[in-house]
């Protein structure tokens, strides 16, 4: 706890339940990134998008082996097809979408200034079709994950660039920022324990990743999935390895969790959808 | 017993659809170059399967043989592992997994005009040597590497 | 008969081509059981991938239950021009089959 608090207030962040009033989003974005780019030097700054694979090599190069024909290819496809093929009313995603959905996903989660709510990519394509009468798509696996993986693979290489517009999602950005750092469940661990403190560090025979590049890659293709799965499918399995009670996908916890998250990872380039283990 | 039925069902599904194809032809009786191996893949050791498939377990260590595998696997039902060799007229290339319940996981033959090269994804049940062999005109080559296989922490 | 099981890739380089192949298959052990039945899980895997160039067989793997689930092989060879075909196929342990063409690029 005392080496956390220590490392916290290095990091010019406090450890437990604050919230300050005037948060300064861009400030904390350069003290969180200095941060691992100090703990990992020889790491070039984009090659943190690719997680551990940027700081292991015996795991970079099995994941350049699966990368060389990765199970994910098929979803691509299917995405493709699922984004072009109209809804039962004729309209289609790309009613929904800039650009007809093609190279917008370093733009999400964005904060929705008139619902003062974060939007997440899962959500909107939901919400998408239920505004055209269609039956909303699970949001942790299947069909959902294809179009996120088609939209994904057209954003890559684009820079992640979530924005702060105003005090509400300054607020929604503290409240994600407030969770990562709280502690949970029966192991009474924060997300910043493994993250911050002993990224870099084994967990059994596990490498922990930095959190920045934690979310320019989905959807992921996890070996322990055996599937693509989102990042919140992700914050749930971490939620239950602390024995913790994980959130509802989509939940306002979750999705001011990923708001601040993908905030922290600005600058890093899009890279999903991709294999993990 | 409804899950006893759906079981016996299954298996008369199968057998029916392995009639139908080898009536049709779709099935060779054997490759064009030989038959599958039972007796070798079904060996529980590594010198046993060797014998099997190759009529001996003696093989000279080669410098000339690359075998590359991790050094702990990152998930051990999908370990990548290549074999790149420069002995001149290879006839196949096989990998034996020695910890896994049948140790020789797969035999590739080449004709000539085949590079000595293959890359394959392999299933290994715990740490163990995985062993590569070539075999040219001039015998059985071989190199072996360590690759561990260990417990993650992160499941979920 | 399968099908759609494999995807190719044919690629020059000189005068080398290197094929890879991703293959959908369980690959089942045999060794595996069944989470609602409790009865073992029947091996089912594929034994046999036949790699034709131009009609000519040039490359067998023959494999085992040791081979990952949805496999991959890639594998390379010298003497094809580019647009020749490459035909891979499968027989798996039961008897079923696929089989997919690429041209070499």
């Amino acid at each position: 706890m005392r080496k956390l608090l220590a490392l916290a207030a290095a990091a010019s962040f406090v450890v437990g339940p604050v919230v300050t009033a005037h948060a300064d989003p861009a400030a904390d974005q350069a003290t969180f990134q200095n941060f691992f780019k100090q703990k990992f030097p020889d790491v070039k700054f984009a090659e943190f998008s690719n997680g551990v694979y940027a700081i292991d090599a015996d795991s970079r190069s099995q994941w350049q082996a699966i990368e060389e024909f990765p199970p994910y290819e098929a979803a691509i496809e299917d995405g493709q097809r699922m984004l072009k093929t109209p809804f039962a009313n004729g309209k289609s995603y790309a009613d929904c979408f800039e650009n007809g959905g093609i190279g917008i996903v370093h733009k999400y989660p964005f904060f929705d200034t008139k619902r003062n709510e974060v939007i997440t990519l899962p959500l909107a394509i939901n919400e998408c079709r239920k505004s055209h009468n269609e039956k909303p798509l699970n949001l942790n696996r299947g069909d959902i994950t294809s179009l996120l993986a088609y939209m994904a693979f057209t954003t890559r290489g684009k820079i992640s660039k979530v924005e702060i517009p105003n005090d509400a999602a300054k607020a929604a950005y503290e409240s994600g920022k407030k969770y990562y750092y709280t502690r949970r469940g029966q192991l009474n661990m924060a997300c910043a324990h493994c993250h911050v403190d002993n990224a870099g560090k084994r967990i059994r025979s596990d490498l922990l990743s930095p959190p920045i590049g934690h979310t320019t890659h989905w959807p992921v293709f996890r070996g322990q999935w055996d599937e693509l799965g989102t990042l919140q499918r992700r914050f749930s399995g971490c939620n239950e390895q602390v024995r913790a009670k994980a959130s509802a996908p989509e939940s306002v916890e979750y999705r001011n969790l990923e708001y601040f998250l993908t905030y922290m990872s600005n600058g890093l380039p899009m890279n999903g959808p991709a294999f993990r283990k | 017993m409804i899950i006893k039925r759906r079981t016996f069902l299954k298996g008369t599904v199968a057998t029916g659809a392995l009639t139908v194809a080898v009536g049709s032809g779709f099935i060779k009786p054997g490759s064009v170059m030989a038959a599958w191996p039972e007796e070798a893949f079904t060996q529980k050791a590594t010198a046993d399967a060797m014998s099997k498939l190759f009529g001996s377990a003696s093989t000279t260590e080669s410098g000339e043989i690359d075998l590359k595998t991790p050094d702990i696997a990152e998930n051990g039902a999908v370990v990548p592992v290549s074999v790149t060799t420069s002995l001149a007229g290879v006839q196949s290339i096989s990998i034996f997994i020695d910890k896994n319940p049948q140790p020789l996981a797969c035999s590739c033959e080449l004709t000539p005009g085949v590079e000595g090269y293959v890359s394959t994804r392999i299933k290994m049940g715990e740490t163990s040597n995985v062993i590569a062999v070539v075999k040219t005109a001039k015998g059985l080559f071989s190199t072996k590497r360590m690759v561990k296989v260990t417990i993650g922490g992160c499941g979920g | 008969m399968a099908t759609g099981t494999i995807k190719i890739r044919a690629q020059m380089t000189g005068d080398s081509t290197e094929v890879k192949a991703l293959f959908k298959h369980d690959m089942e052990t045999g060794l595996r059981k069944d989470k609602t039945t409790g009865e073992k899980i029947p091996a089912m895997f594929i034994k046999e991938v036949t790699c034709e160039h131009n009609g000519k067989a040039v490359f067998v793997a023959k494999w085992n239950v040791s081979i990952s689930k949805d496999p991959y092989l890639s594998f390379k060879f010298k003497g094809a021009a580019k647009g020749d075909t490459v035909k891979i196929s499968w027989v798996d342990s039961k008897g079923d089959t696929d089989s997919s063409t690429a041209q070499v690029a």
